[in-house]
């Protein structure tokens, strides 16, 4: 475009590149407090560059009980991941037949649930969050990975999303399938499936994310290591009393805890953008 | 429209994994905050009387709960412009960059994928009192620093963790509007003559305030929800209530305080409120979708 300015061009790649910088910062002094001793840490500010006790930081921290806390934040991690993946898959198989049976049949109360789904969208967990750490307590799922995943799953933003790519779908195309003999399954299975493969990736990696930095329900379910996320042991380990706080141990914790969320986002960044902006409701 | 029906057996099996699971998780908590909000219960769970409106009318005439309204307020605007502004500050230069966009993008996104309780965390360590980089420069300006004893710094910090995580958010959102605004209109006001600032402020921004109004309803209820981790690993809501919010507060007096009758009302008005947001924003959208 020719009326744009030379000038604007340039001084636009340094304010990217300068807000690009700015917000890398932050992480970026938390790697390498990370790398330091404990006391290295408390004798001066804050280093800018990257220490020699990093591996060791990390092969203890991984590997051995942390403060507070009986298992090392390798179990944390695995913890996280089994939650993580829990909920995205969990999400996305019940909100693909749930949004089958909304777009593709016609029922008795069909209305009645589609809107009794829907409804799920406008509150999420922390509004009734006592309530439902009661029914998860009466149905003994605390301190287990289904009580973890289960009440999160619980709201329609997947078969939302689905349902609107359903509707997309060129009524020929079902009518088709018919007339070629394929039953409701099969449709599914073979031509409706294969059709959202791109919206599936997109909403499993906003769906990842989105468990994996789950915070309070976590918190108030999970009293031990065994089913503890690491996002949630972050406040454990900062909580010492009158001790010094573990920075070196912190800061390590939180550059693990947002590694794999961060790797899925980057990796799948096609799918990610896509995904979020078609979730614009 | 083609439809499948014949088999009146499956749609049921479909939806059944669905239904029962937002019955057990969804609806019947749901009812129970509403019931319990009409009852008092002691301590111990082992006995409650009918209460009426009374929870309510202790949450209402509780000078401490507009107080706490008002954190929130301050919080939610604090973080919804910060957030929104920078973002489309940098994803204005991102658009007009031809060379080099989606490698900002790259750079600019990821924070999405930090959690609120880490990103708390991570800022923590940038103005923590005794070693914080931040806090060093700030004393060589003459500023002292110190969150745990200073209410306003204490929220400015929440408000800074939680910016700048929601920052790559609102980017992706008001990139995406951008390069949907037809490139033609601004060309014809250049070659009118309208310098670069004239053409944002008369064609770009009117352009975008769909986006900018489903952001703001967005960034609302991030405020409101999702920043409990950050405020939580900050500042466990204070000094004293300073960063307190409404869904803090619920779980404050629900779960520290075992106050079940007073948490549910709460929850109560709490749901009312963030209904009717929700609520604006569908009619809103539905009214953008005619236009």
């Amino acid at each position: 475009m020719r009326y744009q300015r030379r000038g604007l061009d340039v001084v636009s790649h340094l304010l990217l590149a300068a807000g690009c910088g700015l917000f890398f910062l932050p992480v970026w002094l938390a790697f390498t407090a990370s790398t330091h001793s404990m006391s290295d840490l408390y004798t001066h500010i804050a280093p800018l560059w990257i220490g020699d006790v990093g591996l060791a930081n990390y092969a203890r921290l991984l590997s051995e009980p942390v403060n507070g806390l009986n298992a090392g934040v390798l179990r944390l991690l695995f913890n996280s991941l089994v939650m993580a993946t829990g909920i995205a898959v969990g999400k996305i198989v019940i909100s693909v037949l749930a949004a089958y049976a909304i777009v593709f049949f016609r029922f008795p109360f069909r209305r009645l649930c589609f809107w009794l789904i829907f409804i799920t969208l406008m509150l999420p967990v922390e509004v009734r969050i006592l309530p439902t750490y009661e029914v998860v307590a009466n149905l003994q799922m605390l301190d287990s990975y289904s009580g973890l995943i289960l009440p999160l799953i619980a709201s329609a933003t997947a078969t939302f999303l689905l349902r609107q790519f359903y509707l997309t779908i060129p009524p020929e195309l079902v009518e088709a399938a018919r007339i070629d003999g394929a039953g409701p399954w099969r449709f599914l299975k073979d031509i409706l499936l294969p059709l959202s493969k791109t919206n599936l990736a997109a909403l499993f990696v906003i769906m990842f994310i989105y468990g994996w930095n789950q915070y309070l329900w976590p918190l108030l379910i999970t009293t031990d290591a065994d089913y503890m996320t690491v996002v949630v042991s972050l406040k454990r380990m900062l909580t010492t009393g009158d001790a010094l706080v573990p920075w070196q141990d912190v800061t390590a914790t939180a550059i693990l805890a947002m590694g794999p969320p961060v790797l899925v986002i980057l990796i799948l960044q096609r799918y990610f953008v896509k995904g979020l902006v078609d979730a614009e409701k | 429209m083609a439809y499948f029906q014949r088999s009146h057996f499956m749609p049921w099996l479909l939806l059944a994994p669905q239904l029962i699971i937002v019955s057990v998780f969804f609806f019947w908590p749901a009812w129970q905050a509403v019931e319990q909000a009409f009852y008092i219960e002691d301590a111990f769970g082992l006995a409650r009387h009918f209460a009426g409106l009374s929870n309510f009318m202790a949450v209402l005439s509780d000078p401490a709960y507009y107080s706490v309204i008002w954190t929130t307020v301050v919080f939610s605007l604090s973080v919804a412009l910060g957030a929104m502004s920078i973002a489309l500050f940098l994803a204005v230069l991102a658009d007009r960059v031809i060379k080099g966009g989606s490698t900002y993008k790259t750079f600019l996104i990821w924070p999405y994928a930090v959690a609120p309780a880490v990103a708390g965390v991570v800022w923590l360590f940038l103005f923590d009192p005794s070693l914080g980089l931040v806090t060093a420069l700030l004393e060589r300006l003459g500023i002292e620093w110190n969150h745990n004893l200073n209410g306003g710094q204490a929220l400015l910090l929440v408000i800074l963790a939680s910016v700048w995580k929601q920052m790559s958010y609102n980017f992706v959102f008001f990139l995406a509007g951008l390069q949907a605004i037809p490139k033609s209109l601004l060309e014809s006001a250049a070659i009118d003559g309208a310098s670069p600032m004239r053409r944002f402020w008369t064609i770009t921004f009117p352009l975008l305030s769909p986006t900018s109004f489903f952001l703001l309803v967005m960034n609302s209820i991030y405020a409101f929800f999702e920043t409990f981790g950050t405020i939580d690993t900050v500042t466990s809501g204070g000094p004293g209530s300073a960063t307190t919010t409404l869904v803090y507060k619920i779980y404050q007096d629900g779960f520290v305080g075992q106050n079940l009758g007073t948490s549910a009302a709460q929850s109560v008005l709490l749901m009312v409120l963030v209904g009717g947001l929700t609520f604006i924003q569908f009619r809103f959208v539905e009214r953008r979708v005619q236009y």
